[in-house]
């Protein structure tokens, strides 16, 4: 048992761990300690919370925390680095439904009904709140694992008069909040509760349903902020300053998140989240693309690398889905040791989670100093001999830059076709996930190589030992 | 016919308008050299080595006017010159006819046919008769000898048993021919070189001569088909003293060639870009006889103003070779005239009628454009530069009116908070703020490479919402409040302890 004192104290420690360990991923190589301050501020955390004052049911808490840990220990062993996006989105979920369960149970707590005034009010409303932002997180996050996972079809769910149809739901929750400060008796509060909580899970479904596939970065990291303003709610709820500073730190995080992602693809934040991006794509450029579509055989693309004598290599989804990193990065060192240069070019929004590729890239062990962001990168583009496009479309596509018509026009792309070549390795001639037509595919330095991006580098690969 | 070559009375022109091996070219090309005595002794050429070479010795200017068919002079002639020569004289020499309608006019009325040399029209075919490139590249590389002589430093790096010396930075301002000349000559001296042109096109030419190309970003090419670089807009001119002010606290000499023919130079180092120099650092002004880049720079002088700044307003020409250059300018052009068999003066040839600034008693300046007008001399408005300080505070005082505005928004919006809410309630809020703007501050440093472990270990973070589930389980497991709290610790555990090994998982895999 300590005292309440000592247990600040040890929150306050906490918190500055928390904010060490975010600031530790600066740099890959203070990354590691990062995740170490925080296991050890969340081990104090809990600690001092064990040991304070009033906490009853040890038996419980000690259970339930074990049977969670060997849970997660499971999971993440056993989660491959491609299916990174989906463990992601759960998670989140999880601390959304952790939120409303604790914010009913503040309610339920008997300490609530003995505030008064406007204390009580305050409380109430924090509870509400609490719960309202857990809710959207919690289905939220599932409907984005479900999309991530190919268990819901990513398509955006668009529907006539849908924004109507959300504001209406969201003034209904102001109501029933209204109704549930109000409230004299706790069933009755109760139920505006459970109403209230069964609307906003159905907006936070419809919230992420109406949100196409390549908006998927920016949703993960969205979920991501509420998760943490939902942990920030709870700690007002709970009058616990570590909570609110946690959450308000993960708040930020996935917020600040969000906002890179949507400058790297020139959307508004707004717009993500209410979506309609996919309705303007269906259409397609609406300029018609000139030029003739050229493809080549492994083989010529092999003996192109042999020529070349710098290769940059711009991986996307495609990538993630063969899971070709290791095979590329066979071939990278192949090609490097006959003093080639050769670099990988990452698009901000590459992937269906902010940094995707890099994850990918390192788990296929491959050294982060060959890896350059796109803007570090574009400039060497028309130095470079041949480009090698793994799997990536959208953030490659010129009519980025030069086709007012096209939806993605002013979304900065990597200028892959300013190469001497430029390969584009690709399952077929299907269109990227924004829907819109390449001319990236038509230019005279563009040679298409069709194939699943692993057995196309493999190929490749035996043809450049032969 | 007679060629003669006058001493040059400007004492400190020590130039000549031919040199020995310039005159054995005249006498090839038919003509009789007549020279003036001693006219090439300020360029070490002696009488001696002239007559060796064909010259005839002449003893005064007068003669040398009265008698021949062609002077061959460097800088314009002066009014005393001008009333000894004959009707009907050719003069070649600089003469600047933009700034010097005086003189042109009192030429005309002693029927005198002056070619400006200056004048000549900049195409390909006139290249060998260009004066102002020969004479450019003369003054790049002097600029850069120069400037390095009153720059007490190496030029190069170096590292030595007694340490080491850091290379100067050198920048040059204007890639025209003086320009890319004194770059190529700072690169080869080992300092590290950077060059801004208004002219896009340029950049190459910069980096194959070992620069580096500044630029703004501001897409506006100041490329002409005069060869010269136009007046750039207000927004460009601005961006461009931006960059000057941050690069004037870092290099270490500056060289300045931006001239506009006929006009000023622009002013384009301001007083400020001086005053953030290094004290020690060294400015050329190329520009300095039209007025200087440089604000600051006394033409015909080297001083040293008051921060330790050496300013250059003038350069030693390399008379010798100078002359030599000058000289084969010259008679490249008499070349073309038809040396002395057939020489003419053909006003339909488009070098000659437009260098022609008098003919016939008429003065003929300015000239007609030139049907593919590479040669029109731009008459535009002056350059105004406004001073970008000006704008830079009017930017300034707009920021600052409107945080004051949203500042004072926020603060009503909190008092009034502060009006209905309890005190405990103010003190988490309080947390919460500051809070968010740490998390705001500590993750935009985050590597965008390391945003997928950011979420992983946010998520293992934010599963700290344990401590509500902790705080509420009771003895009791049949109440509700029990379940609830266990069933948030269970969920928020596997957070915590999946979150936290998925990103050590990743993180062990970034390696360099």
């Amino acid at each position: 048992m300590i005292v309440k004192e000592i247990q600040i104290a040890a929150y306050l420690f906490a918190s500055i761990l928390f904010i060490l360990s975010l600031g530790g991923l600066s740099s890959q190589e203070s990354a590691k300690r990062g995740v170490f301050y925080g296991i050890i501020g969340m081990a104090i955390a809990i600690l001092a919370t064990v040991l304070g004052k009033g906490v009853a049911g040890h038996i419980y808490i000690i259970g339930a925390i074990a049977i969670a840990s060997l849970i997660g220990i499971v999971v993440a062993r056993k989660v491959e680095m491609t299916g990174m996006p989906q463990l992601v989105a759960i998670l989140h979920s999880f601390v959304g439904l952790a939120a409303v369960l604790v914010g009913f149970g503040s309610y339920l707590d008997p300490h609530t009904h003995a505030l008064e005034g406007t204390a009580h009010t305050i409380h109430l409303v924090e509870v509400f709140i609490g719960v309202f932002i857990g809710a959207i997180t919690f289905t939220g996050s599932i409907v984005a694992w479900g999309k991530l996972d190919g268990k819901i079809r990513s398509k955006p769910l668009l529907y006539p008069g849908r924004h109507i149809v959300n504001i209406l739901l969201g003034s209904a929750c102001v109501v029933l909040g209204i109704f549930f400060t109000m409230a004299h008796d706790v069933n009755e509060a109760m139920l505006y509760l459970y109403i209230m909580t069964g609307i906003a899970s159905f907006i936070g479904i419809m919230l992420v349903m109406a949100i196409g596939g390549a908006d998927m970065p920016v949703v993960v990291s969205m979920l991501n902020s509420y998760s943490g303003w939902a942990a920030a709610a709870a700690g007002f709820m709970l009058g616990n300053d570590l909570l609110i500073v946690t959450g308000a730190l993960v708040g930020s995080s996935g917020a600040i998140l969000s906002i890179i992602m949507c400058k790297a693809m020139n959307r508004s934040f707004l717009s993500v989240i209410f979506g309609g991006f996919g309705d303007v794509a269906v259409g397609g450029s609406a300029e018609d693309i000139e030029g003739e579509v050229t493809s080549l055989d492994h083989e010529a693309v092999a003996d192109l690398l042999k020529d070349a004598k710098s290769v940059v290599i711009v991986p996307g989804y495609g990538m993630a889905v063969a899971k070709a990193q290791y095979p590329i990065f066979d071939m990278v060192q192949t090609l490097r040791k006959d003093g080639k240069d050769v670099k990988f070019a990452i698009h901000p929004v590459a992937g269906r989670l902010p940094g995707h590729m890099n994850v990918l890239l390192a788990e296929a062990n491959v050294p982060y100093d060959i890896v350059f962001e796109m803007d570090e990168i574009n400039d060497d583009m028309p130095a470079t001999d041949v480009v090698m496009v793994i799997g990536a479309n959208d953030v490659v596509n010129p009519g980025a830059q030069d086709d007012p018509s096209s939806p993605i026009y002013g979304m900065p792309v990597i200028e892959a076709w300013k190469s001497q070549t430029c390969i584009v390795m690709k399952r077929s001639m299907a269109v990227g996930y924004a829907g819109v037509q390449n001319p990236l595919f038509y230019k005279e330095n563009t040679e298409m190589l069709y194939g699943d991006a692993k057995e196309s580098v493999d190929k490749i690969m035996n043809y450049l030992k032969g | 016919m007679k060629v003669g070559i006058p001493t040059e009375i400007t004492p400190k022109e020590l130039r000549v308008a031919a040199t020995p091996k310039t005159v054995t070219r005249l006498i090839k090309q038919g003509f009789e050299v007549f020279i003036e005595k001693d006219a090439g002794l300020k360029a070490n050429f002696s009488n001696k080595d002239f007559e060796d070479a064909g010259a005839k010795i002449v003893g005064s200017a007068a003669d040398i006017y009265s008698n021949s068919d062609i002077v061959l002079k460097v800088l314009g002639p002066t009014n005393e010159e001008v009333d000894m020569m004959k009707e009907g004289l050719v003069t070649l020499s600089y003469l600047w006819p933009a700034q010097n309608p005086d003189l042109l006019q009192k030429l005309a009325d002693q029927k005198v046919n002056a070619i400006a040399m200056d004048a000549i029209p900049r195409i390909s075919r006139a290249q060998k008769m260009d004066v102002l490139s020969s004479m450019a590249n003369i003054a790049g590389y002097r600029a850069v000898i120069e400037g390095a002589n009153h720059f007490g430093r190496f030029l190069n790096g170096q590292i030595t048993a007694a340490g080491k010396v850091d290379p100067a930075k050198v920048l040059v301002i204007g890639a025209g021919v003086a320009g890319l000349a004194s770059i190529g000559a700072a690169n080869s001296l080992g300092a590290i070189v950077r060059a801004f042109d208004t002219r896009k096109e340029v950049a190459e030419q910069i980096e194959s001569m070992g620069a580096e190309f500044l630029t703004v970003e501001i897409e506006e090419d100041g490329a002409t088909d005069s060869g010269y670089s136009k007046v750039m807009s207000e927004a460009f001119i601005a961006a461009e003293m931006e960059l000057f002010t941050a690069q004037a606290a870092d290099i270490d000499i500056v060289i300045t060639t931006a001239q506009i023919p006929g006009r000023d130079a622009p002013k384009l180092w301001l007083d400020y870009h001086v005053a953030a120099m290094k004290p020690g650092s060294v400015i050329v002004d190329l520009a300095a006889s039209s007025g200087g880049n440089c604000v600051m720079t006394k033409d015909g002088e080297v001083y040293t103003t008051d921060n330790g700044v050496t300013i250059l307003g003038k350069l030693d020409q390399l008379p010798n070779q100078a002359s030599q250059l000058y000289g084969n300018n010259l008679c490249h052009l008499l070349d073309d005239m038809g040396k002395a068999e057939n020489f003419k003066i053909d006003m339909e040839d488009d070098v000659v009628s437009r260098a022609m600034v008098t003919h016939d008693g008429k003065v003929n300046w300015p000239p007609e454009p030139l049907p593919v007008s590479p040669q029109k001399p731009k008459v535009e408005e002056p350059v105004e530069i406004e001073d970008p300080r000006i704008t830079e505070a009017r930017e300034a005082k707009k920021t600052t009116i409107s945080m004051i505005i949203k500042l004072g928004v926020i603060g009503g919006l909190l008092l009034l908070l502060g009006q209905f809410a309890p005190s405990e309630f103010m003190q988490h809020f309080t947390v919460f703020v500051l809070s968010v703007f740490i998390g705001w501050q500590v993750i935009w440093n985050v590597s965008h490479s390391l945003h997928t472990p950011l979420m992983a270990v946010t998520n293992a973070i934010s599963g700290i919402i344990i401590v509500g589930g902790l705080l509420q389980t009771t003895d009791d497991i049949s109440n509700p409040m029990t379940i609830i709290a266990s069933l948030a610790i269970l969920v928020a555990s596997i957070n915590i302890v999946g979150g936290f090994l998925v990103t050590h998982r990743m993180l062990k895999m970034f390696k360099k």
